[in-house]
């Protein structure tokens, strides 16, 4: 048994986008007190989040409960080393994604920044709360803040292109919540709580086989921030959006959020044995395959560079709902591992897409020969994500893949390694032509600009420090040392705890 | 006998006495009209929270009009039921007074002595049939409130008129069936009083004249309570009317309906009687219905008003709905009529703040329909924002109002095993978003026409007068601070005492 520790801890860290937030509001007339709330309240959280990791490694967990809502079920915050996982992830790329924003946002002279501030505070709010939440209803309550507070970012241009996007983002997610909510009170229902635990809460004595089926295919759906196929669509659609609310979109909290809440219904809802028994590991992980090979290929056909980063992030999350859906200790080993792993790499992706934006107002990749050569550290990041999403050493991506598909054979099933080795070489086919494009690519397009007396250079340095920081971190990832170490603890006190029952 | 049980006869005498006084004022100053008015509200509302006080902590109130005793003479009997009623009521009318200073002023400027005369003889109506014990005193005053109101309703003239017309002949005809209900009981039973009525029924719970009485109850509050199909009056009326009005319609007066429902039901039949007949199970279907044709009808809407309208014909589904599902669902805490009561404090902050903002819309710029709001976000920041607020309460996402019901209501459904009722409620949540989030769209979003790349052309404000700020950011924030507390149960032993009162949950 782990110890439960008695902690304000999570709420301070809640606390800190919630009042961030407001200052924001607050300050909406000063844009640099604005900004360094956002900065010092990102900062502040996540050392308040790091603050937890040793009571988390010494194998005890942190409980904090508010008020009892129903028979069962508290208002409050249970910290498991997965949570804390999710929690430092988005935290920590708050930090990077803020600094960055500054110089976006500036350079771009964008409209409406005090709303932007805003609505991204309270994002992380909803997200760091999905992470640290004890139970199923408090993570829905956050949950759907995290969905509301993120419309008005994706729709941030306002032109009817946003307008769009916006609104497809909540046809698709708002419903789902209801999904999800169904979910959430028929588990309490049946089991009679809702928290989560490292054996599951569900059993097959308390309902039936098929009750199961349905109840898990309505978390599914509920948990479509995990941008599966077919239900994927709005992602790509909501690349409209400012680049810096894509990275939110796809490595800080969004889909994240979906995968997370995946993990935490195959894992501490359902439990391994359970999923198991029923036979939903095969189904699930067949389901994430499927995604993970046509996101891919839909990715090859993308010419736009933030769609097709788009597509790679739906494949990618696929990889970590099918790592966990082997349950296998190694396949969810490497699950976990891609959360944060992912969440670098991407971003380091989309931030290098920002600023090839802002630096050459280029979106397109055909149109992108030869801007290696101009913006080098862009490009060299860019590279290093591309690396890594493909599976390369030495970038995290090769870890976390390699631990996955020594999931597949631990589960004994040498189907799912072909998918990960196809799905992997897919990724290099969509990658590279765009790292050989930017380097060795000789194009008119450059030359016009020359001539139009515009010459490309590299991006803001508010721009380039977190990209080059979010690469660098990327590469470390995938070498011993003291952050990877702590890294590989917390995942390994979540195995053992899932293990352990 | 503690001062605190002179007060439900107080609040309805103070309601007449300053209806009188404000018409004397009038004439000579029309400016001291909205004083009295807010000063006798936040005396009435003072004493329904000592009410409520007293009623929490010691006992039930009986007041003997005249000192006659019941059952000859009229009682006046305050439980947490109607005590907590009693409490929504006059906040939302206190705060509705409050805003309606500047609007009437602007809208009404011939008529504010007349306006708030019948306001309080509306309020006195209100917290008549909130507060009695005899069944046609009952009556008396649901005929004063609806006279009240039919006259708000017609005060801005034209087509006005014709929707205040419709809801007199409709309001009559639920009347009548109301009257017909009484007169059927007290040919059986001779006697008038709700208590002793409920004495005296059990034994006659066979008889055709008792059950054709409950029905005609139920058909003649469903009028006024604008129950799905018999809703027809309640669009016009509360898009024609001031604001002010709407809000106190949408908000409170087709929810003392909906008390007045419950207490008959409940206090006059039982729930031995209820579970006799199906009855409540039809009213959960007509409910469910309504949920979703009202949210349909809401959705074609593009007068802002009138959208809300239709929202409120809806939200009275899911309070009747939660009341069918009370006798079925009976476990703490979402059983009883808890979710029923809860939803109709919810309903009441939520569509009073809309209301108030749809007024105010029509105050600054006579802007009716949700075509012309581009832009607004940013002239009237604040009120917008609350209006969204509101909005995001009535889609239900949490920490709000509106998601402690639907959660309520889901999990009494739940209970009862009518999972027809959980898929409706997620539906109606959903239909609900389309509607808001077309008008929060064109707030925020939509671009204004001509404005073009320039940010400064639109970027003037143009925000209300505080008197009226204010009320819509009170209730806009209790939209959020209910939602809270309602999780955290705090005000829960209200209902508790309500459903161990009807003996519906045994905690």
């Amino acid at each position: 048994m782990t110890e439960i520790a008695e902690s304000l801890k999570p709420w301070l860290a809640i606390g800190c986008p919630a009042s961030g937030a407001i200052l924001i509001l607050l300050f909406s007339k000063r844009p640099n007190l604005r900004e360094s709330c956002t900065l010092l309240s990102s900062i502040l959280q996540f050392s308040i989040i790091l603050s937890m990791v040793p009571m988390i490694l010494k194998g005890e967990m942190i409980e904090s409960y508010f008020f009892t809502m129903f028979p069962g079920i508290g208002f409050g915050f249970k910290v498991d080393a997965f949570g804390l996982l999710f929690a430092i992830t988005s935290s920590s790329l708050w930090i990077l994604v803020s600094i960055y924003s500054i110089g976006y946002m500036r350079a771009l002279k964008e409209h409406e920044q005090t709303r932007y501030y805003f609505c991204f505070a309270l994002a992380i709010f909803g997200g760091v709360g999905v992470a640290l939440s004890g139970n199923l209803v408090t993570m829905y309550i956050f949950y759907e803040i995290l969905t509301v507070s993120t419309y008005p970012l994706v729709a941030h241009k306002q032109t009817s292109e946003a307008l769009f996007a916006g609104r497809k983002y909540l046809a698709y997610l708002l419903p789902s919540g209801s999904f999800f909510l169904g979910a959430v009170v028929i588990t309490y229902s049946v089991a009679g709580t809702t928290d989560f635990d490292n054996g599951g809460i569900l059993t097959l004595v308390s309902s039936s086989h098929s009750v199961l089926i349905i109840l898990f295919i309505f978390f599914i759906l509920g948990f479509m921030k995990a941008a599966y196929m077919p239900f994927h669509s709005w992602l790509p659609t909501a690349m409209v959006a400012p680049t810096p609310v894509s990275a939110l979109l796809h490595a800080v909290a969004v889909v994240k959020a979906g995968v997370f809440g995946i993990v935490r219904t195959v894992g501490y809802i359902y439990g391994i044995d359970l999923m198991h028994e029923i036979g939903l590991g095969v189904m699930l992980a067949s389901f994430a395959a499927f995604t993970m090979i046509f996101a891919s290929l839909f990715a090859i056909a993308q010419d736009n560079l933030k769609r097709r980063l788009a597509y790679s992030t739906i494949s990618q999350l696929s990889y970590i709902i099918f790592g966990v859906a082997l349950l296998s200790p190694m396949g969810i080993t490497g699950a976990m591992l891609h959360i944060p792993f992912h969440g670098f790499m991407k971003i380091t992706l989309f931030l290098c897409a920002g600023s090839i934006l802002v630096a050459s107002g280029k979106e397109n990749i055909s149109e992108m020969a030869g801007i290696g050569r101009a913006m080098p550290i862009t490009m060299i990041a860019f590279t290093v994500g591309a690396l890594g999403m493909c599976g390369a050493p030495p970038v995290a991506g090769f870890i976390s893949k390699w631990f996955i598909g020594l999931g597949t054979l631990q589960a004994g099933n040498l189907i799912f390694l072909g998918v990960i080795l196809v799905s992997s070489l897919l990724d290099i086919v969509y990658f590279f032509p765009i790292i050989y494009t930017t380097f060795f690519g000789k194009s008119e397009g450059t030359e016009s600009n020359l001539t139009k007396g515009k010459k490309i250079e590299e991006a803001p340095m508010s721009m380039i420090i977190p990209l080059s920081i979010a690469a660098i971190i990327s590469i470390i990832f995938c070498f011993p040392n003291p952050v990877t170490d702590v890294i590989f603890y917390i995942v390994g006190v979540a195995i053992s705890n899932l293990g352990g029952g | 006998m503690s001062v605190v049980e002179h007060f439900p006869i107080l609040t309805v005498a103070i309601s007449l006495l300053s209806a009188f006084t404000i018409f004397v004022a009038g004439w000579i100053n029309k400016k001291s009209c909205v004083f009295i008015s807010i000063a006798t509200l936040i005396a009435q509302f003072l004493m329904s929270m000592a009410i409520l006080n007293h009623v929490m902590t010691k006992e039930s109130i009986h007041y003997w009009l005249g000192g006659w005793k019941p059952p000859w003479g009229i009682e006046y009997v305050v439980d947490p039921l109607n005590a907590y009623i009693l409490v929504i009521l006059l906040f939302l009318a206190l705060f509705c007074a409050i805003y309606s200073k500047r609007s009437i002023e602007h809208e009404l400027p011939h008529k504010i002595a007349s306006f708030y005369t019948i306001y309080q003889l509306l309020i006195a109506g209100l917290c008549g049939v909130t507060v009695t014990g005899d069944i046609f005193n009952m009556y008396v005053f649901i005929e004063i409130t609806c006279l009240s109101s039919y006259a708000l309703i017609a005060s801005r003239g034209k087509i006005a008129l014709k929707a205040s017309f419709t809801y007199l002949v409709l309001g009559s005809i639920g009347a009548c069936f109301f009257l017909l209900g009484i007169g059927f009981l007290y040919s059986v039973t001779g006697s008038l009083n709700m208590h002793d009525l409920s004495l005296l029924l059990p034994p006659l719970y066979g008889n055709k004249a008792v059950m054709a009485a409950f029905v005609f109850f139920i058909v003649g509050l469903s009028i006024k309570m604008a129950l799905f199909p018999l809703h027809t009056w309640l669009p016009d009326a509360h898009a024609f009317a001031p604001s002010e009005i709407s809000a106190m319609l949408s908000g409170i007066i087709i929810e003392v309906s909906t008390y007045a429902f419950i207490r008959i039901a409940f206090a006059v039949f039982t729930v031995n009687f209820i579970k006799l007949l199906p009855i409540f199970d039809i009213l959960c279907w007509i409910a469910a219905t309504a949920i979703i044709i009202g949210s349909i009808l809401a959705i074609t809407q593009l007068n802002l008003k009138r959208m809300l309208a239709y929202s409120s014909v809806a939200h009275m589904g899911y309070i009747v709905l939660a009341m069918g599902l009370s006798i079925s669902a009976t476990s703490y805490p979402w059983g009883g009529l808890t979710p029923a009561l809860m939803h109709i404090l919810n309903h009441a902050l939520m569509k009073g703040c809309l209301f108030l903002v749809a007024g105010m819309f029509i105050y600054k710029a006579d802007l009716w329909y949700v075509t012309y709001f581009r832009g607004l976000g940013r002239k009237m920041p604040y009120t917008c924002a609350a209006f969204v607020i509101a909005a995001i309460s009535m889609i239900g996402v949490p920490p709000s109002v509106g998601f402690v019901s639907k959660l309520y209501i889901i999990l009494a459904s739940l209970e009862a095993k009518k999972f027809v009722f959980v898929a409706i409620m997620l539906l109606s949540s959903l239909l609900n978003l389309i509607y808001f989030w077309r008008v929060i769209e064109m707030m925020y979003m939509k671009r204004e026409e001509g404005a073009g790349n320039s940010h400064a052309s639109y970027s003037y404000k143009d925000e209300i007068p505080l008197s009226m700020l204010v009320p819509i950011w009170i209730l806009s924030s209790l939209c959020i601070i209910m939602g809270i507390l309602w999780l955290t149960k705090i005000p829960i032993p209200i209902l508790n005492k309500v459903n161990a009162m009807f003996g519906l949950v045994v905690i």
